[in-house]
C-alpha cells in the first residue's frame, strides 16, 4: 500500500513537537553532527586514503542524494566541483526562498523543524571546509527567519555553532539573510547577487559557476533547504543504507506539495519513485481523489515551470532490467513514478515537488494566463528574451482570456516561448516558456477554439475588438 | 664539495602566443588561446573575438571591448560545435573519412534544437566550430531584434541616434520586416533629465545596462541603476542623485540606441550630415583623442576616438563641450596695425622690419602652452635670433584618477622640448616686466596669452616700442596691440601637441579659420623666413620633420610616422 515515509518530516507533525532546540534534542538532535566530527579517516580499496571530511563527501555522493531545489543534481558532485585550492574561503548558501508556486515543503521544515536544518548545514559546512554559511530566506517568511535565529541562538549557546564547535577548534557560523520578494532570488547566482546587496540579476555562466567564483567571488556551495536536511540523515545511516531509499538513481525520499483540485491537499513525505503520480493523487493517503462528479483534466508535476501532464497521456519510460539491460515501458499519466528520472523521460521534471491537479472545470486558457502572468511578473528583465518574452506571453493570454483571442494565437504564443527557452541567462527563460509551450502544445484545440470564438464574437459585434 | 657556479640561464625570449586551431563557418583559423578582457588582463579568448580575427563580425549591443562583459542582450548567440571525445580514451572520435566528429550545441532537454552560447563571453576550446553565420544563429538574432522591438517607441524620424543606432543596423541586417506584436507597448518615462548633460527616454532604451557598467566601473560613480522589473525594468538616477560626473557624456556614445542623449547635441544636427575630423581635446595636458563632427564650418560635437596609449575610449565632459568659443562672434578676424586694417603682406613685413632693426637683447616672447609644438619652435627660433627672452604661462587645475591632468595646457611639453621655457612656466615674466620697466626690453611678441593678467599690465605694454599680438579672442592684450595677428583655434589649423607623458600627437583641420585669420605656423613661418632663421618647408609636414631634426626629444619622429594614434618620445 502507498504510504508516506516521514524521515525529514519524521517529528515535525508529531503533537508537541516544538521548534525548540531542547524538543530537537529531546528527540536525538545533534546526534549527526557528533557522528560526522568523529568520523575516522578511511582507506579505499585502491590505497586512496580519505579525511574525515572527504569520508562525509564521499557518503554523500555514495548516497545518490538529489537537490530538492529543482534541477535534482547530485548533491554529491556539485559538492566535488568547489575549488578547493584557490585559497580563498568556501561559502555555504542555504537556499530557503521557496517560490515556486506550488510548492511549500521547505516552510515546513523551517517553520517545524528549524534544527534539523541547521544540524545538515553544520555537517555540510564541516565535511566542506565552510566556515561561514548563510541561509537565505524569503522575505514572505518572516516567522521562518525568526524561528532560524532563535534556532541558531540557541546552537550557539549549546556550542554546536560558533567558535570552538563541540571542542574541534573549529569555528563556524550561520546567518540568516532575508530576501525581499522575488521569485529570481531562488536562482543560485540571482540569490548569491541579492546576498551580496545588489540587484539580484543571475550571472552568467561561464565564468561565473558559483564552485569557483561564487559569493564574493569565492568558491560557494547553494543547497536547497530539503536537501541540507537529508544530509543529516545520510551521516546517521550512511551514504549506502540511505541509498536503499527510494528507487536506483532517485534515492531517499521526498516531500511532495499536492494542491489544486483533489479531496485532500498538503505534503506528503514519499520514498522517491515508490509511489506514482496517480497515487498522489487518488489513493487516501495522499491526495484522496478528485472531488465527485469531476474528471482530471492536467497535471503539473514539479511547480508551476515544469511542463504540464494531460490526463490520458501515455510515456514510453526506459527501465533498468534486475539483469541490467534497458527495456522500454509504456507508462500511463497516472502510472508514472514520482521520482526524477521518469518525469523528464515523460517530457517534464519533478522540479521542486510541486504537484498541481486540475479537473475538468478548469479552462486551460485561463491557468496558463495565470502562470504565465507569475512569470511576467517575476522576470528579473536582465536579458532580452525572457523581459520582453515573458510580458509578451503573458499579455497576449491576458487578451485571450478577455475576449480578444485570436485563432493564431495558439502558434503566435509558441513562436514566443520557443525564442525564449535556451536563450537566457538563467533556467527562468525555461521556467517562463515551458508552460505556454506544454499547454498550447497539449491542448492546441482549446486556444484554436477560444481564438476562433472571439473573432466570430468580434465578427458579429458581440464584443468590442481588442487592442490591436 | 664543488664550488661550481652554475651560469645564470639566458634571459628567456617572450613566451610564444599559444594558439588555437577552431573553424569559423566552415573555414579553418588559427587563434591566440588567451586575449586581453576590458581591463587588459589576458583572458581565454571568446568566440566573439574568434569570429572577429576570422573576419567576421558578431552583432552585438551589450558587449563592449572596455567594459566588463554583462552578456544580457543575447544578439551575441552564436551556434557552435565541439569535437565529440571518447570517454575512455579521451581522444577526438572520428568520422569515416578522418575528420573530428562535431557534436553540435543543443537544448539538453529539446535535442532536436540548437543552442547558442553568448559569443562575448563563451571562450572557445581547441576543434570547436563556430557557426556565426548558419540559418540556427541568423534565426536567434532575428528573435532577439524582433523582443527589442516590440516594445520600442520606433520613432527614428525624430530620434538623435537615427544613422548611428544599432538598432537600425542590425534591423537592417538581422532584423524582420514586420512585426507579430499586436499587445499594447510598455510604455515608461520619456525625456527624464538624468543630470546637468543627459537626457534619458527609457521606452528607447534596450537595458543593456553599458552606461551603467561604465559609470560604475569607469567614473567610479554609483548614480546609476536599473529600478523596477521585468519589461519594466527602467534605468535611472539613485534617488536624489544627479547624473553629473564629468565623464556623463562618454555614456551618450556607449549607448547603442537613442536612449541617452546630449542636452547640447540633441536635435540640432543630423549625424550623416557630419564631416568627421580626427583631432586633440585641448582642455588639458592629456591630449585626449576626438574626433570633430563638423558641418558647413560649424562645429556640432567632440567624441573620443580611441586611442588606448592615451584616453582609450573616452573623455571628459569638460573638453567635450569646450568647443562652442571656437564659433563665438567677436573672435578676432582682421589684421591690424595700431587699429587700422592691414594685410598680411604688409603686418609680416613690418613684423620682419621691427625685429630686424631690433637690438640683441630687446626682444622679449611670451608664447602659449596651447600652441602647436611647431608653433613654439618657430617661436623659439625667432626668439633665439634676437637672444629674447622666452617664457610661457602655466595653466593648473585639479586632476582627477581617470583622465583629467591638474596641466590645463594641451602643450606644456611642446614648450619644455622647444625650449620656450626649459624649466618651470612663468618663472621669468618678472625678469620680461623688470626689463620692459627698465627700458632695455623694447619689443615684445605675445601669443595666445593675456600677459596683462600675469604681471604685464598695461601701464607696462605702454612703454614697448613695439608690442606684436596674436590671438584668437579679444583680451586686454589683444587690445594694445601695435600688430595684432589674428589666430586659429586649433581645429582650424593643423599641428601636434605633445602631452604630459611624452605622447606626440597631430591634429587635422576640421573647419576654415574666420576671416582673415590664418594658422599661426604659416605667419610665423613668414617672418621666420624673412628674418633668415628656419626655411627650407612650405607645409606642416615638412616643419614638424625640419623641427624633429633640430629638438633631440623629438629625434627619428616624422610626421607621417605619428599616424592617429602619436608617438611617445622620452620627457
Amino acid at each position: 500500500m502507498p504510504q508516506e515515509y516521514r524521515l525529514i518530516l519524521k517529528h515535525a507533525d508529531q503533537p508537541g513537537y516544538t521548534p525548540d532546540i531542547e524538543c530537537y534534542l529531546r528527540h536525538g538532535g545533534y546526534a549527526a553532527l557528533r557522528k560526522a566530527l568523529a568520523t575516522a579517516p578511511r582507506e579505499l580499496p585502491d590505497g586512496k586514503k580519505l579525511g574525515p571530511q572527504e569520508v562525509i563527501r564521499d557518503e554523500v555522493l555514495k548516497s545518490g542524494l538529489r537537490g530538492r531545489g529543482g534541477a535534482g543534481f547530485s548533491a554529491g558532485l556539485k559538492w566535488s566541483f568547489v575549488d578547493r585550492r584557490s585559497g580563498k574561503p568556501i561559502y555555504l548558501i542555504c537556499n530557503a526562498d521557496e517560490s515556486e508556486p506550488g510548492t511549500f515543503k521547505d516552510r515546513q521544515i523551517l517553520h517545524k523543524d528549524p534544527h534539523q536544518l541547521i544540524e545538515g548545514m553544520i555537517i555540510s559546512c564541516w565535511a566542506n571546509d565552510v566556515r561561514l554559511a548563510y541561509i537565505y530566506i524569503r522575505g514572505e517568511m518572516p516567522q521562518g527567519a525568526r524561528l532560524l535565529n532563535q534556532a541558531l541562538r540557541e546552537a550557539r549557546a549549546k556550542g554546536f555553532l560558533g567558535k570552538n564547535i563541540l571542542g574541534t577548534g573549529i569555528d563556524i557560523d550561520i546567518h540568516v539573510h532575508r530576501g525581499a520578494g522575488a521569485y529570481i532570488c531562488g536562482e543560485e547566482t540571482g540569490l548569491i547577487e541579492s546576498l551580496e546587496g545588489k540587484r539580484a540579476y543571475p550571472r552568467i555562466k561561464p565564468p561565473y559557476f558559483p564552485a569557483v567564483l561564487g559569493l564574493y567571488m569565492c568558491p560557494t556551495i547553494v543547497n536547497n533547504v530539503e536537501t541540507l536536511c537529508h544530509v543529516k540523515h545520510i551521516v546517521e545511516l550512511g551514504g549506502a543504507e540511505y541509498a536503499k531509499l527510494g528507487t536506483p538513481n532517485n534515492t531517499g525520499t521526498r516531500i511532495v506539495s499536492l494542491s489544486g483540485d483533489v479531496k485532500n491537499p498538503g505534503y506528503f513525505e514519499v520514498e522517491v519513485g515508490k509511489v506514482t503520480l496517480g497515487e498522489i493523487i487518488h489513493h487516501e493517503n495522499f491526495g484522496g481523489g478528485l472531488r465527485p462528479g469531476r474528471s482530471l483534466r492536467a497535471i503539473i508535476p514539479g511547480g508551476s515551470s515544469s511542463k504540464v501532464l494531460k490526463a490520458g497521456e501515455k510515456f514510453k519510460l526506459r527501465k533498468k532490467g534486475a539483469d541490467g539491460q534497458m527495456t522500454q515501458v509504456e507508462a500511463d499519466l497516472l502510472d508514472l513514478p514520482y521520482d526524477f528520472d521518469s518525469l523528464q523521460q515523460a517530457g517534464t521534471m519533478s522540479g521542486s515537488g510541486a504537484v498541481i491537479v486540475m479537473d475538468d472545470t478548469r479552462d486551460v486558457v485561463d491557468v496558463l494566463a495565470n502562470v504565465s502572468e507569475f512569470y511576467a511578473h517575476e522576470s528579473c528583465g536582465q536579458c532580452t528574451p525572457c523581459r520582453e518574452g515573458a510580458l509578451w506571453m503573458s499579455k497576449a493570454l491576458h487578451r485571450m482570456t478577455t475576449g480578444g483571442g485570436r485563432a493564431e494565437d495558439a502558434d503566435y504564443l509558441l513562436h514566443i516561448a520557443q525564442n525564449i527557452q535556451g536563450r537566457t541567462i538563467c533556467a527562468f527563460g525555461e521556467a517562463a516558456a515551458w508552460p505556454v509551450l506544454s499547454f498550447v502544445k497539449k491542448f492546441k484545440d482549446d486556444f484554436v477554439t477560444r481564438g476562433k470564438a472571439d473573432e466570430s464574437a468580434r465578427a458579429s459585434g458581440v464584443v468590442p475588438t481588442a487592442h490591436h | 664539495m664543488s664550488n661550481v657556479v652554475t651560469p645564470a640561464p639566458a634571459p628567456a625570449a617572450p613566451p610564444p602566443v599559444e594558439k588555437i586551431r577552431i573553424k569559423v563557418d566552415g573555414r579553418d583559423i588559427e587563434v591566440p588561446k588567451m586575449l586581453p578582457d576590458w581591463q587588459g588582463k589576458p583572458v581565454p579568448t571568446t568566440m566573439l573575438q574568434a569570429v572577429q580575427i576570422a573576419g567576421g563580425e558578431v552583432p552585438h549591443y551589450c558587449y563592449h571591448p572596455k567594459l566588463p562583459v554583462a552578456g544580457n542582450c543575447r544578439m551575441c548567440l552564436v551556434e557552435f560545435g565541439t569535437p565529440m571525445m571518447d570517454p575512455a580514451t579521451r581522444k577526438p572520435v572520428l568520422n569515416e573519412d578522418g575528420t573530428p566528429k562535431i557534436l553540435r550545441s543543443v537544448l539538453p532537454y529539446e535535442p532536436q534544437t540548437p543552442r547558442g552560447a553568448i559569443a562575448c563571453a563563451t571562450p572557445i576550446s581547441p576543434g570547436m566550430e563556430l557557426y556565426p553565420s548558419s540559418p540556427a544563429t541568423r534565426q536567434m538574432r532575428e528573435a532577439v531584434l524582433e523582443s527589442l522591438l516590440i516594445n520600442h517607441p520606433l520613432d527614428c524620424p525624430i530620434c538623435d541616434q537615427a544613422g548611428e543606432c544599432k538598432l537600425q543596423e542590425y534591423s537592417v541586417e538581422h532584423g524582420q520586416a514586420a512585426s507579430r506584436f499586436v499587445e499594447p507597448k510598455v510604455h515608461k518615462p520619456k525625456a527624464v533629465d538624468l543630470g546637468p548633460r543627459i537626457i534619458l527616454d527609457d521606452e528607447r532604451c534596450i537595458l543593456c545596462t553599458r552606461c551603467i557598467r561604465f559609470t560604475k566601473d569607469i567614473a567610479g560613480d554609483d548614480a546609476l541603476g536599473i529600478v523596477n522589473r521585468g519589461s519594466y525594468n527602467t534605468i535611472a538616477a539613485a534617488p536624489g542623485r544627479q547624473f553629473d560626473n564629468n565623464y556623463t557624456l562618454n555614456t551618450v556614445d556607449l549607448c547603442p540606441v537613442g536612449a541617452l542623449t546630449s542636452k547640447d547635441f540633441r536635435f540640432k544636427m543630423r549625424v550623416w550630415f557630419l564631416k568627421e575630423t580626427k583631432s586633440l581635446c585641448n582642455s588639458c595636458g592629456t591630449g585626449c583623442n576626438i574626433q570633430v563632427g563638423s558641418r558647413e564650418n560649424v562645429i556640432h560635437r567632440f567624441e573620443p576616438r580611441e586611442n588606448d596609449a592615451v584616453n582609450s575610449s573616452w573623455m571628459c565632459d569638460a573638453g567635450r563641450l569646450n568647443y562652442q568659443w571656437v564659433g563665438r562672434s567677436d573672435r578676432l578676424q582682421e589684421v591690424l596695425i595700431r587699429g587700422a586694417r592691414s594685410t598680411w603682406t604688409t603686418a609680416v613685413a613690418e613684423v620682419v622690419s621691427r625685429l630686424i632693426s631690433a637690438p640683441k637683447g630687446s626682444v622679449a616672447v611670451v608664447a602659449s602652452a596651447r600652441q602647436t609644438t611647431e608653433e613654439l619652435y618657430l617661436l623659439r627660433a625667432i626668439a633665439a635670433r634676437h637672444g629674447a627672452i622666452t617664457d610661457s604661462i602655466p595653466r593648473e587645475g585639479e586632476g582627477d584618477r581617470l583622465l583629467v591632468s591638474e596641466d590645463r595646457n594641451p602643450n606644456s611639453q611642446g614648450v619644455r622640448l622647444t625650449g620656450i621655457a626649459y624649466t618651470e612656466m612663468g618663472i621669468r615674466l618678472p625678469e620680461i616686466a623688470e626689463g620692459i620697466r627698465a627700458g632695455r626690453i623694447r619689443t615684445l611678441l605675445v601669443f595666445g596669452e593675456d600677459v596683462t593678467q600675469y604681471g604685464l599690465d598695461a601701464e607696462l605694454l605702454g612703454q614697448l616700442e613695439t608690442l606684436v599680438v596674436s590671438d584668437i579672442l579679444p583680451n586686454a592684450t589683444t587690445a594694445l596691440a601695435h600688430i595684432l595677428l589674428p589666430g586659429c583655434a586649433h581645429v582650424e589649423k593643423r599641428g601636434t601637441y605633445i602631452n604630459v607623458k611624452g605622447r606626440v600627437q597631430r591634429f587635422m583641420k576640421a573647419v576654415e579659420p574666420r576671416g582673415d585669420a590664418r594658422p599661426e605656423w604659416e605667419f610665423l613661418a613668414e617672418i621666420a623666413r624673412g628674418l633668415g632663421v628656419a626655411s627650407g618647408f612650405s607645409t606642416i609636414e615638412g616643419l614638424f620633420n625640419r623641427m624633429a631634426g633640430e629638438v633631440p626629444a623629438l629625434a627619428g619622429v616624422e610626421w607621417a610616422k605619428l599616424g592617429d594614434g602619436g608617438v611617445t618620445v622620452p620627457v
